[in-house]
């Protein structure tokens, strides 16, 4: 793990550093006395790591939830800068606004030129007032409609980033048709003659997440999730408790594991050894990896092949009798 | 006890009922309502007979999906399609019951098997494929079963050349199918792309409540798209909003007629004057 300091510790993680703290004490009490502790420090560090192994191989969904929601995950623009080169930022929805919480741009990944957008979390108070915390306006999904159509015009993949809480639920983006505009995005998703590739980097919550994963390929971050309400949301409605939320995460079945068991996701990709803030270069890595495969994949569908296997994935989910 | 008293109790017993969603059951309140508009106690038998509005302010009451088809179609042309697709419990829901026991507990309060009917009536002689969602089903919520029987209606207008009609009357999507509801919202509006390219009509009236998932998918991307007077249509909950923006909302905040101020429907309908108008636009925009 590098950066170990400066990470934030989540409350089930405190173990491995109480262990690490430990381990410290003892290098120091030898150095301090000069007793040889090396056998010591050597298996508890093997236990250490196979702790921490083993705790993140079965990360509970709730705290999967935690990882996904970390403060210090990387967000857009680190992946913008991290897999495309010579990202150009392209701003506004072209009728009065430019929304923060959704950012996109031109930009190349692996040579192929491609329309990137996702909504943005800052990572400050400050970065996180400026864009409402990753919760778009109607505003946010009309420019991305505008750079979808963009990128349809100039035959050019579209790759959208998905960390959203849900789109803002707000007095203005009710009269301006938050409902509308996230609407609009889905119909004319499945207009596009490109490839979309949509993943899930974080929290994929509700249409406010939707309104930009109407994709050929859909793809989740390893801890990332995917809900129709944020479990919290679910609590207090059906519990009327919003304390339930630990139990509602469970029932919910957000992570990737289970949304590919149903079909909602295509691919998980592997996040770095306790989640994508620990090494975010590694993180970007693979994506950009996930991402070159998949462009690749596509790249030989003619426009309507695009359209219709777009159109067949999305039809073929859900889950009834007849 | 007064007969005043009788019925201070039962308006405040009806105003909680209305504001947290229970169902009172008294048997001697059945042949009354109260009006949720004017306050007013109606004999349930004027309601019925005008259409369940108000007849003192207009106020237009939730109504059941064949009771509007009734309204719509013309008698006898209403044939129903797809209520073959009946729901299941993929995720083994429970939270303080379990989703089939929702399932069955719906179907007696509401008798329907899901929240939506769909089929093709005549408008006028008009051949029209229509969909209409039912609140008493589980608050008219989007699973799968939604999802698919509008597909499947929309797709067989496309494959018609039929126009369509959705009636739209929802909380949103249903929560004890999670992402695979959320999928719905996309599917539908897939669906919708389609009728788009082939140049067919495709109308929504959104009535008393839409709201949600329903909102963000095929309920506001009509050609036309027209609300029932009074309605509540929103993306986000009243109180979701007022305890996000930390600030009360103006009374008739998400009503059609605050939305229709704000550009966002093409117009609205009197319940009585529905399938007059319905059947000149569906003219207008078939008859070349």
């Amino acid at each position: 793990m590098s950066n170990d300091k400066r990470v934030q510790v989540l409350e089930f993680e405190k173990p491995i550093y109480t262990m690490k703290e430990k381990i410290e004490e003892l290098k120091k009490t030898s150095q301090d006395t000069n007793i040889d502790y090396k056998d010591e420090i050597k298996k508890l560090e093997e236990q250490t790591k196979i702790y921490q192994k083993e705790l993140y191989e079965k990360l509970e969904p709730y705290q999967k939830l935690q990882i996904a929601r970390h403060p210090q995950r990387p967000n857009f623009m680190d992946f913008a800068q991290l897999i495309c080169e010579d990202f150009i930022e392209l701003h506004g929805d072209r009728h009065g606004a430019d929304d923060k919480a959704i950012v996109g741009g031109v930009g190349k990944i692996d040579g192929t030129p491609v329309m990137l957008i996702g909504t943005m979390k800052g990572k400050t108070t400050k970065e996180n007032l400026e864009c409402n915390f990753g919760m778009p306006q109607p505003q946010g999904y009309r420019k991305a409609l505008r750079l979808f159509n963009h990128a349809n015009r100039f035959n050019m993949p579209i790759i959208t980033l998905v960390d959203t809480m849900g789109a803002y639920p707000g007095m203005l983006a009710e009269e301006t048709g938050q409902g509308e505009a996230i609407a609009m995005n889905l119909r004319e998703m499945a207009k596009m003659e490109v490839p979309i590739i949509a993943t899930i980097t974080g929290e994929g919550c509700s249409g406010g997440a939707l309104g930009l994963a109407v994709a050929n390929k859909v793809m989740i971050l390893e801890h990332a999730y995917y809900t129709v309400i944020s479990p919290e949301g679910c609590a207090s409605i059906l519990w009327k408790d919003a304390s339930m939320a630990k139990v509602a995460t469970d029932a919910l079945k957000i992570t990737g594991e289970d949304l590919l068991k149903y079909g909602i996701v295509d691919e998980i990709v592997k996040e770095p050894l306790g989640g994508a803030h620990y090494d975010i270069e590694k993180m970007a890595q693979n994506l950009k990896e996930a991402l070159v495969k998949s462009l690749k994949e596509f790249s030989k569908m003619s426009k309507k092949q695009l359209k219709e296997q777009r159109y067949s994935k999305f039809r073929g989910m859900g889950v009834f009798i007849q | 006890m007064t007969l005043t008293d009788w019925f201070n109790k039962r308006k405040i017993q009806q105003i909680a009922a209305r504001d947290n969603d229970v169902y009172i059951d008294d048997s001697i309140g059945k042949l009354w309502t109260l009006c949720y508009n004017c306050n007013s106690q109606l004999p349930k038998k004027d309601l019925d007979s005008n259409l369940n509005v108000c007849p003192n302010c207009d106020y237009h009451f939730r109504i059941g999906a064949y009771d509007r088809i009734k309204l719509i179609a013309d008698e006898d042309t209403f044939e129903e399609m797809f209520s073959n697709i009946k729901p299941t419990d993929p995720l083994d829901f429970f939270d303080t019951q379990s989703y089939t026991m929702r399932q069955v507990s719906a179907h007696e309060k509401s008798g329907l098997d899901e929240a939506v009917i769909v089929g093709t009536c005549e408008i006028d002689g008009q051949k029209t494929a229509i969909a209409v969602m039912d609140f008493e089903y589980m608050g008219g919520s989007m699973g799968s079963v939604v999802g698919e029987r509008i597909t499947r209606i929309l797709e067989y207008a496309h494959d018609t050349k039929l126009p369509s009609v959705v009636f739209t009357s929802s909380g949103g999507a249903r929560m004890q199918e999670s992402a695979l509801s959320l999928m719905q919202m996309a599917k539908t509006s897939c669906a919708v792309a389609k009728l788009n390219e082939a140049g067919l009509l495709y109308i929504t009236v959104l009535c008393e409540p839409t709201f949600g998932g329903v909102t963000a998918s095929f309920g506001t991307i009509g050609d036309i798209i027209i609300a029932e007077k009074g309605a509540r249509i929103g993306f986000a909950g009243r109180r979701v909003i007022e305890q996000t923006i930390r600030q009360k909302l103006p009374a008739d905040f998400q009503t059609a007629e605050y939305l229709l101020k704000c550009g966002q429907i093409d117009f609205i309908v009197e319940r009585k004057d529905m399938k007059e108008k319905l059947s000149k636009l569906i003219n207008l925009h078939t008859k070349k």
